[in-house]
């Protein structure tokens, strides 16, 4: 087993020791973190590794949490389905969008993913009969029931997160060591030089961008299930910058970084607010410090400083 | 029949005739260099073949076959290979991952990825420098990788931009042998401003002048050749 594997084996078996063992009132921050880690480490796969710069990704994000919310709310569809639903959702819009989005580059693909999922925020809205409109709405009590397990429940509800993130981390950190891999950061480092060694961009980033999709869609399909609502807000711009915080933060380019930006800015967050009401400004001269002093995030700086072969 | 061919190929920039007709033909087994006076249209020539730029009109058939739409990168998995003029290796990845990508995008995908690119490396001398970082290396490793990257891709025809532009006297040396080793699974096309490595080399050679051919023939065709003198040799 490679000093890599044992690492992200040992984050993930140290999140399930602090889930169980924690106060609950962790057990649920930690539910809450894990679930937008997993949307963050599928931002990291487009961004960090292919560098696509989406601006999009709250739309893949809302198509999980409403194709799971949905048929919950309207014909009392059960979690299993639902999750499975909101997954494909993610990855099929991010398909639909890509098809599109990916005949620009650069600034141009940051704004037409934006204005997608503008577009699509505001779809949401104007269906309000059908998707409860910016009220959003409660997902049903019947609906949040995993394999006998409650999804009300603290540890149950901890447990199914950190189960979705552990696969999701893992299927990442396979991802980035395969050939495919490493098509996806030639693409990054310099695309015309990749497509004179064979490679398709377009396939490529495409690919890339629907997994990452499926990503946000498990996430947003468990953010619902997990917490019990669903809302136009989660389609809004601040849902697609808050992964690529969560990347800048923990470290774009490494299959940790989103996690660990995850739960960096929660807390941070928590305390920022709990001291002061400027907390906003708070994380702002975080950010800005780590512009300045990391550009490449946490675990990008651990990476340049001490072990090259992070993945 | 040729390996490579072009018919009538022309592009022009504005008013700029860059390429303005020109018949091409590689031969199995050739090294055939491209020469020509600065702004000959010599690189927009190779961009058009290896489908860097889109062809105006004209044809392209690789074995037999037209590629004049294809876009460059279904060109490369046909087996045309290109080398870039200013080395354009990724200088982030390791030696390894810049030779894997070629491994992986060339005409036969390797089972056996390290084997595959221990074997391209050792074609151009830099074995064991696998887990060196691109960027790291001396300019004319650089180049070597370059070249490396191109026989990874196991083609049919690689194309070598001005390859041994900024190499020391006896790094052509060695340069030149391995060109010669490649023949003949691999033919060459060659863009090379230093006569004496395309005198050296060339089995043929074209002359483009302002976007069209001048001349074609053997290194001492070209050498006897008047109008070649006049346009290029300065004599």
């Amino acid at each position: 087993m490679s000093r890599a594997l044992v690492l992200h084996l040992a984050v993930l078996a140290a999140l399930l020791a602090a889930g169980l063992m924690l106060p609950s009132y962790h057990t649920t921050n930690l539910a809450r973190i894990l679930v937008l880690a997993t949307f963050a480490t599928g931002y990291n796969l487009a961004f960090g590794y292919t560098g696509l710069l989406s601006l999009g990704h709250a739309m893949f994000f809302a198509a999980g949490m409403y194709a799971a919310g949905l048929p919950a709310w309207h014909w009392g569809w059960s979690a299993a389905p639902a999750l499975l639903l909101g997954t494909a959702a993610g990855g099929a819009m991010a398909l639909a969008a890509g098809l599109l989005a990916l005949r620009t580059a650069g600034v141009s693909f940051m704004i037409v993913t934006l204005m997608f999922a503008q577009a699509f925020a505001l779809t949401l809205l104007y269906f309000n009969s059908w998707t409860g409109g910016d009220e959003g709405f409660v997902i049903p009590a019947t609906a949040r029931n995993l394999f006998g397990l409650s999804l009300s429940a603290d540890t149950p509800r901890f447990v199914i997160a950190w189960a979705m993130f552990a696969i999701g981390l893992l299927a990442a950190l396979a991802l980035v060591r395969s050939r495919f891999g490493r098509v996806m950061v030639a693409l990054r480092e310099n695309e015309e030089r990749a497509r004179m060694l064979g490679i398709n961009p377009f396939a490529a980033k495409l690919r890339v961008l629907v997994i990452s999709g499926f990503y946000a869609g498990a996430a947003g399909a468990a953010y619902a299930l997990l917490f019990g609502y669903a809302g136009a807000s989660f389609a809004g711009t601040q849902y697609s910058i808050l992964p690529m915080l969560y990347v800048l933060l923990g470290g774009a380019g490494t299959v940790l970084g989103g996690v660990l930006g995850a739960g960096l800015m929660f807390y941070l967050t928590e305390v920022a607010s709990s001291l002061t009401d400027a907390w906003m400004f708070v994380i702002g001269a975080v950010l800005v410090g780590l512009v300045l002093f990391a550009p490449k995030g946490i675990l990008g700086w651990l990476r340049g400083k001490f072990w090259r072969g992070l993945p | 029949m040729s390996l490579l061919s072009a018919r009538s190929l022309t592009r022009h920039f504005g008013g700029l005739k860059a390429v303005d007709g020109v018949d091409f033909d590689l031969e199995p087994g050739e090294i055939h260099a491209l020469i020509g006076p600065n702004g000959a249209g010599k690189t927009t020539f190779v961009s058009l073949l290896s489908g860097r730029i889109p062809v105006q009109s004209g044809t392209i058939t690789l074995g037999g076959e037209v590629i004049t739409r294809l876009p460059a990168h279904a060109r490369v998995r046909r087996g045309l290979a290109y080398t870039f003029q200013i080395t354009s290796v990724f200088p982030g990845l390791s030696v390894f991952d810049n030779v894997a990508l070629a491994v992986q995008g060339g005409t036969r995908t390797a089972r056996n990825l390290p084997a595959a690119v221990d074997a391209a490396l050792a074609r151009v001398g830099m074995a064991g420098m696998a887990a060196e970082m691109a960027g790291t290396l001396s300019y004319g490793h650089q180049r070597l990788l370059e070249v490396a990257m191109g026989l990874a891709l196991a083609p049919r025809v690689l194309i070598l931009d001005e390859p041994t532009q900024g190499l020391a006297a006896g790094e052509i040396e060695g340069f030149k042998t391995l060109v010669r080793s490649l023949l003949p699974q691999v033919s060459v096309l060659l863009i090379e401003h230093n006569m004496e490595v395309v005198m050296d080399l060339a089995t043929r050679i074209t002359v483009l002048n302002f976007g069209q051919v001048l001349a074609r023939g053997t290194p001492a065709e070209i050498r006897a050749d008047r109008a070649v003198q006049e346009a290029y040799l300065g004599a």
